[in-house]
């Protein structure tokens, strides 16, 4: 059989968990035995005043609205309240080199031989293989144990790129939008596609952030969640929004993105009522982001991701505005948390990223 | 959700013997090939009769018929070794043709149930293909799954797919460098879904267990790119990357979809890859050359068929690749002569 596999490594003084919550934080007990031993960036939404209880023997720092006003300042007009979206923030004050962001409604899934599956361990394996963006492999993730490049495979491109995202999957309640949900509210994912695989180059795809892990280091200051929730005319775009513009960078610096493996066990549906009007606007505007960003090109001159954000704010003003105001608005918010980024991340870090 | 009507009449199943004796194959085949009407076509460097097993619709084809209806053109195009089933597809009137290699049998999923291959390519090729954005659960049109949220609503009727690619356990489809570097290796991870292969993305697509629909695609898959002395074993062959990327770029051209995934067959363990290495070296240093040439290819309009596609990839690989190997040279003529077959024999209707 295949050589001895090494055992993943940990990585617990290299990641940060990123959990978004305005309820509890409950669902940390199941997850205890898999992250114990790292550190927690809690983003307290909505009311402030709410004291939120973390789980005993957890090493945390946790931020709420007041706390995101204070560091950021004006700044802070940039993270959304009452949305998950707000989860941006504990990216940005994250001192790590890796970041796994999951729901407070997802738990410990089990693979199909009953085993618990510790998601983190496998966004960490994703990570830290290598991408084959700019060739499909037909048998998925070539460097997985028990698989390999097939025939046919060009061997100048063998070595891969660089991973800047795992993007989990979810059993049970799947991330549909209202409409999908209004229609089939009994649908349960129960197939287990035992599959990693890297989203080709000039691909783009709906991201969710549910059960997210991606490189910081690597790209970051992308990893922008929007404008959502209060006083904002959509909702459940955030992810969305940030994913495509994490892909379109991702392919201008030749960098992998990969889906599939691991699952979470995703327990809430949430209202589909309340989900249609956040997405409403959405499932219109979205027939001319996809385009848009299918066909923007970023210049030769932005090496750095900071640099192929603010090409990209300047791009949304120009192009998306004329849907609606929002869209200014938007681009704007994406110039001030680049501002915030680079304040909170000094530029030790945009250097070494530019040197790649 | 879709529930899908095959219509066995619109099916045609080739088989390209490489092997005299057919009767294991078939008859484990029988459970799933046994209602279709099927091809077979021995290889024509294949000596003495095929014995194939009583109760199938079949149609046997030799070297004596592929001389007969080919003529003199079988000088430039070889039908020898995995090439004879391309006579198959000249001859078949079907819209949909299912192949497997003669050294496959079916696969068994992970709850240990028989699979049905060719259901399941007939599946993959009357459902729609995605190729325009990327579903994160994979194939939306398949039972309990659908789209995921952040998917374009006017993307959701899909485009018709044009080939659908299989799988293999057991002995994967790797080259005989991988290969022989891990002897052990076996493919042992049934991954239980089908994707579309996003538009412009190129893959290797293996021959090895395919279905397409030759009303769309099929002239695109021709026995055009052949390494000297190849056709008996996997490791040796590229015909089939080639014309996989000929297929991609007139699908991606005519807005059709490829999908790649389930099903998978079983595949037996057959040659030795070491030994496969000093022939195949040839092709894989190809492959360099191969590669970014598709993907940057890009056809006019005027081209709204398959054969117009075929004609405009095959003098852009003369003009382009043709200084690089006179392979690239004379697979250009290959591909020009394969059409005008394709064109005479269906008008001889």
């Amino acid at each position: 059989m295949a050589a001895a596999q090494k055992p993943t490594p940990l990585l617990k003084d290299e990641l940060d968990i990123v959990i978004p919550t305005i309820r509890n934080l409950d669902f940390l007990e199941m997850w205890r035995p898999f992250f114990e031993q790292y550190h927690l960036i809690i983003v307290q939404d909505g009311d402030p005043s709410k004291v939120i209880k973390v789980p005993e023997g957890f090493d945390y720092e946790l931020y709420n609205r007041n706390d995101i006003n204070r560091i950021l300042g004006p700044k802070a007009s940039c993270i959304s309240f009452k949305d998950s979206a707000c989860r941006c923030f504990g990216y940005m004050v994250s001192k790590k080199k890796y970041i796994y962001t999951i729901d407070d409604d997802c738990f410990v899934a089990k693979d199909p031989s009953g085993n618990d599956i510790n998601a983190l361990e496998q966004h960490i394996k994703n990570l830290l293989s290598p991408s084959t963006p700019l060739f499909f492999n037909t048998l998925y993730d070539p460097y997985r144990d028990g698989a390999d490049f097939v025939r046919g495979y060009p061997f100048s491109l063998r070595e891969g790129v660089p991973t800047a995202v795992s993007h989990g999957l979810w059993l049970n309640i799947p991330d549909y939008d209202a409409p999908t949900q209004l229609v089939k509210p009994r649908e349960r994912n129960t197939r287990y596609v035992d599959a990693v695989l890297t989203i080709p180059k000039g691909t783009i795809f709906p991201m969710c952030g549910m059960n997210l892990g991606f490189n910081r280091d690597l790209i970051g200051p992308a990893m922008y969640f929007g404008l959502m929730g209060d006083g904002q005319p959509i909702g459940r775009y955030d992810d969305m929004w940030a994913g495509w513009c994490t892909k379109v960078i991702c392919d201008h610096l030749n960098l992998g993105v990969k889906t599939g493996l691991p699952y979470i066990w995703h327990s809430k549906a949430s209202n589909p009522f309340v989900n249609l009007k956040k997405e409403y606007k959405g499932i219109y505007w979205q027939e001319d982001i996809i385009p848009f960003f299918q066909n923007l090109t970023i210049p030769k001159e932005c090496t750095t991701v900071q640099q192929c954000y603010l090409e990209l704010a300047k791009l949304v003003k120009e192009k998306l505005s004329t849907i609606d105001p929002y869209f200014t608005k938007l681009a704007d918010a994406m110039v001030t948390w680049i501002e915030a980024w680079d304040e909170l991340n000094p530029s030790a870090d945009v250097a070494k990223v530019a040197a790649k | 959700m879709s529930q899908v009507i095959i219509k066995d009449d619109e099916v045609d199943i080739v088989i390209g013997a490489l092997q005299s004796d057919l009767t294991s194959f078939m008859e484990e085949w029988r459970p799933f090939f046994s209602r279709f009407h099927l091809i077979i076509v021995q290889d024509p460097d294949l000596k003495g009769d095929l014995k194939i097993p009583e109760g199938f619709n079949l149609n046997l084809y030799t070297k004596s018929d592929i001389d007969r209806v080919v003529g003199p053109v079988s000088n430039s195009i070889s039908f020898s070794g995995y090439s004879c089933r391309h006579f198959g597809y000249l001859m078949s009137r079907k819209k949909y043709i299912i192949t497997v290699d003669d050294d496959c049998t079916p696969a068994r999923d992970t709850n240990n149930k028989i699979t049905d291959a060719v259901s399941q390519h007939i599946i993959n090729l009357t459902t729609p293909a995605t190729p325009f954005f990327f579903n994160t659960l994979y194939d939306p049109y398949v039972d309990g799954s659908d789209f995921v949220r952040g998917y374009p609503f006017s993307l959701r009727t899909g485009v018709e797919c044009g080939l659908s690619c299989g799988l293999w356990l057991n002995l994967a489809d790797l080259d005989a460098p991988t290969q022989a570097l891990k002897p052990e290796l076996r493919n042992s991870r049934y991954v239980d879904m089908v994707l579309t292969v996003p538009a412009r993305t190129m893959l290797p697509v293996s021959g090895i267990n395919i279905g397409f629909n030759s009303e769309l695609v099929g002239p695109a898959l021709m026995p055009a790119f052949r390494l000297a002395k190849e056709g008996k074993l996997r490791w040796e062959t590229v015909e089939d990357i080639w014309s996989g990327m000929c297929v991609k770029v007139v699908c991606d051209h005519l807005k059709i979809g490829v999908k790649s995934g389930v099903p998978y067959v079983w595949r037996q363990e057959r040659g030795n890859a070491v030994e496969s290495l000093k022939k195949e070296w040839e092709g894989v240093k190809l492959m360099e050359d191969v590669v970014p040439f598709f993907q940057g290819l890009r056809l006019s309009e005027g081209a709204v068929t398959a054969e117009d596609c075929v004609g405009e990839i095959a003098s852009k690989v003369k003009e382009v690749l043709g200084g690089n190997d006179p392979m690239f040279a004379r697979a250009a003529e290959t591909m020009v002569e394969w059409i005008k077959l394709w064109k005479r024999v269906r008008a001889a209707e």
